[in-house]
């Protein structure tokens, strides 16, 4: 056997590397909206709905695109997760989405800056759309970023209060909590120690109490994460070491952090009939319109009330706004059906009779002004709660930001420090965390 | 005309050469090469996977070292795991190879019952145990109470999750006990014999014969165990997740980790920052340091094996 000839292996293998390493930087594939919308064409749509009534209201809204617009057909794909389709998105092909649909409003930004997703407001403009008089203000406002509107909204999430008339009923609490400091004592009131845990507890305030984070908590204080120049608002804004205290005492008052997390361990999950508020073990819960349907389907044995989460002391004039989120959609900036997929993005997104539809049939908060008003919108009287919720002027949302939700992650972390008491010193703990956002959005950048 | 001939014939034997090397040369590039330049390249450039990618020098390196407030925790976590739990599955393993070796009856039903586990999803298996070690509800922590030990928090204690993550590995040792147990039944039984005539106590018998005989397979152990360590991903993102009760939902941010940062592991931060941050040149620094990490305990192992091979191995 000759020696294997060491100079002609390496010019192979570097060879074909050097060849393959040539690929890599061929750019993304040709798109563009030159397709004309009126032939025959088939779109593809990815979406991340997956329960069957879900699926099933979908394909309803599909169907209703279809009959008013028989030469476009729409492939649906569903229980999509945002990483498949950020991968989608930057590959392109003939099998990757023309349209999604995220429920991450909070990856808008990244959607914008990367140009993964096309800028509507040419489209809406040609369209003679005003999407500031067609969707609420904090939608369209959580739909754009820097100045590019690359998702619009489709339908919405709005986040309240749900208590157990009956426990507070027992208490003799009359009514639902309008300030925080009503929340307080009725949360000490509702709250029934039982050795290490609790037999009731008044809410569970830790941040990993399901649907309690910091960016849904916190709206209720209007913070601004970001000032005029883009930087970091955190360690400046009052409104965050209010909210970070306002928690921190709450959950010190109702038996201290490692009580509460040995209680939460034990507890039902969130998506599951045995969720806590569910089964009166927790007798107020921050949560969003979904829960009411939820709940009621669990048989909870007592009457749930619904009411808008409470603000700060001070500020009741402000009483009835909430924290909007939602689902978005966009189109992909690879499709080389843009025309087309405009079309059904259009549809879904600002016809008042597909909107309703398609709300009616998820239980969902809809996304136009109009649909909000719309005599067609069925619900249950206590769903009106949200729906006033997303239509209140006061309510906010997260501020799109070029990589993300990073910004959010950073804030939480914070909020996982203190409570727990890692973090002693709260201002120290804010200007950290003001310092990383920055940081990672430079990064970004 | 001769040296003609010659240099002909080792160019022919040299073109066969490669011929019959070209199928691993090939996957030695597609697989290997080609994607280690990329990653150096990458990690040199500001890529977010849509445009095209820009050179930013030093500032991914300088990021992911000074800026990024997950790496460090992930490297000790992946840094505690490649020791601990590499040794004592190596232990465990090789206990429970010696247990089974010894036992005159049952040994099949036992060395079934061991390598069950090991077939289970790494998904279901870490489901299953963030459900029996549930400080709350558990079966485990139940029984620790009612034996009046002090039950701990497991995954929901950032003490006590990467024991629990440990506890995990060692239930699903089937793969290294059956390795372990051909290797102990191929130690040569004369040996045994010479040893025991010579009046070696068991410790002995097993420190001067069985030791020395099964080194090659430890040494594969450990350094095949050592590899897996530096990609484990499913177990401490599942386990965290489930631990934290927070399943993403609309508009919910997860960050992996929990809890307190202690399940993070660096493939976490490769998968976080490059397909959840379309940071791909950071992922790619964190990539380098695994490789090099792996490469450095790789070598450390090999060069020291004179301790622990044969000479002849």
């Amino acid at each position: 056997m000759p020696e294997v000839p060491r100079k002609a292996a390496l010019v192979l293998a570097a060879s074909v590397s050097v060849a393959l390493f040539a690929t890599a930087c061929t750019g993304q594939p040709g798109s563009g909206a030159n397709d004309d919308a009126s032939k025959d064409t088939t779109i593809n749509f990815w979406h991340a709905w997956s329960a069957p009534n879900e699926v099933k209201g979908v394909q309803a809204l599909v169907d209703g695109f279809e009959k008013a617009h028989p030469n476009i057909h729409v492939n649906v794909v569903g229980n999509m997760t945002d990483d498949k389709m950020n991968q989608a998105l930057r590959t392109g092909g003939d099998k990757a989405p023309d349209v999604i649909s995220s429920f991450t409003t909070n990856n808008v930004g990244k959607f914008c800056s990367s140009g993964a997703l096309v800028d509507l407001n040419p489209l809406f403009k040609k369209a003679g759309i005003d999407a500031g008089r067609t969707f609420p203000k904090a939608m369209n406002e959580y739909t754009q970023f820097d100045g590019k509107r690359c998702t619009a909204p489709l339908l919405g999430d709005a986040y309240g209060l749900y208590y157990n008339k009956t426990a507070f009923e027992k208490a003799g609490i009359k009514q639902a909590p309008r300030t925080w400091s009503e929340f307080e004592a009725d949360a000490k009131a509702l709250t029934i120690p039982d050795g290490d845990g609790f037999k009731q507890l008044g809410v569970m305030p830790t941040y990993h109490g399901w649907e309690t984070t910091t960016e849904h908590l916190f709206a209720q204080f209007s913070p601004r994460y970001f000032d005029a120049d883009g930087k970091s608002n955190v360690a400046k804004d009052p409104a965050f070491e209010k909210a970070y205290t306002f928690q921190k005492k709450l959950v010190d008052e109702l038996g201290g952090f490692q009580k509460l997390e040995k209680y939460r361990a034990t507890l039902g999950d969130e998506w599951g009939p045995k969720h806590p508020f569910h089964t009166g073990q927790v007798a107020m819960q921050l949560d969003g319109e979904w829960r009411l349907g939820m709940a009621e389907e669990a048989k909870p044995g007592f009457e749930i009330g619904v009411a808008p989460l409470p603000v700060p002391d001070g500020q009741e004039s402000q009483y009835g706004k909430g924290y909007i989120t939602g689902t978005i959609t966009g189109i992909a900036a690879t499709s080389r059906k843009q025309n087309a997929a405009w079309e059904f993005v259009k549809y879904i997104s600002t016809d008042t009779d597909a909107v309703v539809g398609f709300a009616n049939a998820i239980h969902n908060v809809p996304s136009t002004l109009a649909a909000l008003k719309s005599p067609k919108l069925k619900y249950d009287p206590r769903f009106k709660t949200f729906l006033d919720i997303a239509a209140d002027t006061n309510s906010t949302t997260t501020p799109a930001s070029i990589n993300g939700g990073q910004y959010l992650v950073t804030v939480q972390q914070l909020g996982y420090d203190y409570e727990s008491g890692k973090q002693k010193d709260l201002k120290a703990g804010l200007e950290k965390a003001a310092h990383q956002i920055d940081t990672d959005i430079a990064q970004a950048e | 005309m001769t040296t003609v001939t010659l240099a002909s014939k080792r160019r022919r034997a040299a073109l066969r050469t490669l011929a019959f090397m070209s199928p691993w040369l090939i996957g030695f590039a597609v697989f290997f090469a080609y994607p280690l330049i990329s990653t150096v390249y990458f990690s040199f450039m500001h890529y977010d996977g849509f445009n095209p990618p820009t050179w930013s020098g030093a500032k991914n390196w300088t990021y992911v070292f000074e800026n990024y407030p997950l790496f460090w925790p992930a490297l000790r976590n992946t840094l505690w795991l490649v020791v601990i739990m590499v040794a004592l599955r190596v232990l465990f393993g090789l206990g429970i190879g010696l247990l089974i070796t010894k036992i005159k009856t049952g040994t099949g039903v036992f060395r079934t019952l061991f390598y069950l586990p090991y077939l289970a999803p790494p998904v279901a298996a870490t489901m299953a145990f963030a459900f029996l070690l549930n400080p709350g509800t558990g079966p485990v922590n139940s029984l620790l109470e009612k034996a009046g030990i002090p039950a701990p928090g497991w995954f929901n204690d950032p003490t006590w999750s990467k024991p629990a993550l440990t506890l995990l590995a060692l239930w699903g040792i089937g793969d290294l006990m059956v390795i372990f147990m051909a290797a102990l039944l191929d130690v040569p039984t004369e040996q045994y014999e010479a040893a025991e005539l010579d009046g070696a106590s068991p410790w002995q018998r097993f420190r001067y014969v069985t030791l020395p005989n099964i080194s090659p397979i430890v040494m594969f152990a450990v350094v095949t165990g050592v590899i897996q360590t530096m990609q484990y991903y499913t177990q401490p993102l599942i386990a965290g997740k489930v631990a934290s009760g927070v399943i993403q939902g609309a508009g919910t941010m997860f960050e992996p980790g929990y809890p307190d940062k202690s399940t993070l592991t660096l493939p976490q931060l490769v998968y976080n920052l490059g397909f959840q941050r379309f940071d791909y040149g950071s992922a790619c620094v964190v990539a380098l340091v695994l490789f090099v990490l792996s490469m450095a305990f790789t070598s450390l192992l090999m060069r020291r094996r004179g301790g622990l091979m044969q000479a002849g191995d």
